[in-house]
């Protein structure tokens, strides 16, 4: 039996899967669903300071190579997401909290409150694509990645991982500038900048217009991000990127991942995409001699 | 393969004041209960169920906002694009149907009353509106069955809420099963009255919706997502539920009054 059990940054997991901020993590009820589904933990939707609707509708676009979105970070606020969290919580889910905000301070202060309501770690979303005027956009530079990282960590005592983005020149200049900030982990990697046009209407498919793509045609990108990563810096990496199968983890794993998020393939494969990833993952290191997750982490750079 | 289809509307019809159907023609299947995500360009994506199935379907929506508003001004020959069909779908059980439509919440059930009638079973349906003119699909529902009326004003037939003439039709007959769309407080009525009479029942509920499919958890409801585990809940799936006819989620995700 192979032991499924890992950590990261001293964030204990019954398995390496997480669900992807974004995902079916807007409600706490839906939270602890996929808790229960199997998750070993589930990352929270990306909260700001205030309520925000996002953008309108079409906020979503299904495309042969995955999943197209500019949802526009809607989130109801840290104030009112405590009662989302709490009822995570009580279904006994481990929940990472993703932030975000305008600036440094912005930042520090939704992740303080975020970490009085029982979260094991700070995701920081340091890299949506698509919002405007967000730290999310201006984190498109290494200093700001590694000032935003520590404003955090100066506020809260738990683990934090900011998410990079694919869509910079050098990833793991990104990760190395967070590694600076204090980072007690990274996550790699967010959507990548993409867009689609519907021909018939000569407009594109999106009422942002563009947005950030997901799903399988990802993890090739995702992988060599982590595998590249894991060269330069010596805290912990989650992977997550177009992971929908147990073989698909296990790539990241051996690129050198602690653990792996997942959040399009839930479209295809339901909240059973959890277990049939553990399962399957199980197997294939039984079958290669490992007795557990750790023994396999990074085995690629050999 | 993209997902999206862009068709024109074949034609366009003024059900009541405030509630048009579109016509279209479209090959992506579809059955009673289920719903489209329907884009009007430039505007919005909404949740819309299928009023009219087979090769040329219909949507029925009556004009409640932004985007449902400038969809009223479309005329045949201008596109819209789909998504779906999604969710759930309307079952017969027994023989012997009452449906409940509350509002434009007669466009969700038609097909379903439809079908339903075809298959052999007895339908019987009770359409509720503010008013006579805002009676949505009296004639259709009366030719797969028996039609019983109820407007808030008295301007036909029985004066007053639609669950209290539901109350009067299963007094009167025994049903094996209700179907119920409109006003979530009106459903929440329908759905206490099947429960205390031990009749089962389906309820088809609507909230605000992203995706479509799955993931944004926009329309959740309690741990339910409207989307794929609905729109079509049983009494049994609403038993204990905080949210259904209390609370729903606006566009940033806070619960506030459905």
């Amino acid at each position: 039996m192979v032991d499924l059990r890992t950590e990261v940054a001293g964030v204990r997991l019954r398995n390496p899967t997480m669900l992807a901020s974004g995902f079916l993590d807007e409600t706490g009820g839906s939270m602890a669903r996929v808790y229960e589904a199997g998750a070993g933990a589930v990352v929270t939707k990306s909260i700001g300071p205030q309520p925000r609707e996002g953008y309108p509708n079409p906020t979503i676009v299904e495309l042969d190579a995955g999943l197209l979105n500019a949802v526009g970070l809607p989130n109801p606020g840290i104030v009112e997401y405590e009662q989302e969290v709490k009822r995570a919580r009580a279904a006994g889910a481990v929940v990472i909290g993703s932030v975000f905000g305008k600036d440094a301070d912005e930042y520090a202060t939704v992740a303080a409150k975020m970490a009085t309501y029982g979260v094991k770690a700070i995701e920081l979303n340091l890299s949506c694509p698509h919002a405007k005027g967000l730290g999310t956009e201006i984190a498109q530079h290494e200093d700001a990645v590694q000032e935003f990282t520590r404003a955090v960590k100066d506020v809260v005592s738990l683990p934090v991982f900011p998410k990079l983005s694919p869509n910079v020149q050098d990833i793991t200049t990104f990760a190395v500038a967070a590694e600076k900030g204090g980072a007690d982990g990274i996550v790699a990697i967010n959507t990548l900048k993409a867009m689609a046009i519907t021909p018939e209407l000569k407009m594109p498919s999106l009422a942002n217009r563009f947005g950030g793509l997901s799903g399988p045609a990802l993890r090739p990108i995702g992988v060599r991000a982590v595998y590249d990563i894991c060269e330069k810096v010596h805290i912990p990496v989650i992977g997550v990127g177009g992971i929908g199968s147990g073989r698909d983890a296990l790539e990241y794993i051996m690129a050198g991942a602690s653990a792996v998020q997942v959040g399009t393939a839930i479209i295809s494969k339901g909240l059973g995409v959890f277990n049939e990833i553990t399962k399957e993952m199980a197997s294939l290191l039984e079958d290669a001699g490992f007795r557990s997750v750790p023994e396999a982490i990074g085995v690629a750079h050999a | 393969m993209p997902r999206i289809q862009v068709v024109p509307l074949l034609e366009v019809v003024r059900e009541t004041p405030t509630t048009m159907t579109y016509r279209f023609r479209a090959d992506l299947g579809g059955q009673p209960g289920q719903f489209l995500m329907v884009w009007i360009p430039r505007y919005d994506e909404l949740p819309m169920a299928l009023s009219y199935l087979g090769a040329v379907k219909g949507i029925t929506v009556r004009d409640y906002g932004d985007a449902t508003h400038m969809l009223a001004a479309f005329n045949a020959g201008d596109r819209i694009g789909i998504r779906g069909p999604y969710g759930n779908v309307f079952r017969l059980q027994g023989e012997k149907v009452l449906a409940v439509g509350g509002g434009s919440g007669t466009a969700s059930m038609i097909a379903a009353i439809e079908s339903f009638a075809q298959q052999g079973a007895r339908v019987v349906t009770a359409v509720g509106a503010k008013a006579a003119n805002e009676l949505l699909f009296v004639e259709r529902a009366n030719a797969s069955g028996e039609v019983h009326i109820a407007t808030d004003d008295g301007s036909r037939g029985f004066k007053g809420f639609v669950p209290a003439l539901a109350e009067k039709l299963v007094e009167r007959e025994k049903f094996d099963q209700i179907l119920t769309c409109g006003p979530e407080r009106m459903m929440k009525a329908v759905v206490d009255l099947a429960r205390k009479r031990g009749i089962p029942v389906q309820a088809s509920l609507e909230r605000y919706m992203k995706c479509g499919i799955g993931i944004c958890d926009a329309c959740s409801l309690d741990d339910q997502l409207v989307c794929v585990d609905g729109p079509i809940f049983t009494a049994e799936q609403l038993e204990g539920s905080e949210d259904f006819g209390h609370f729903r989620r606006d566009k940033s995700g806070r619960r506030v009054a459905a």
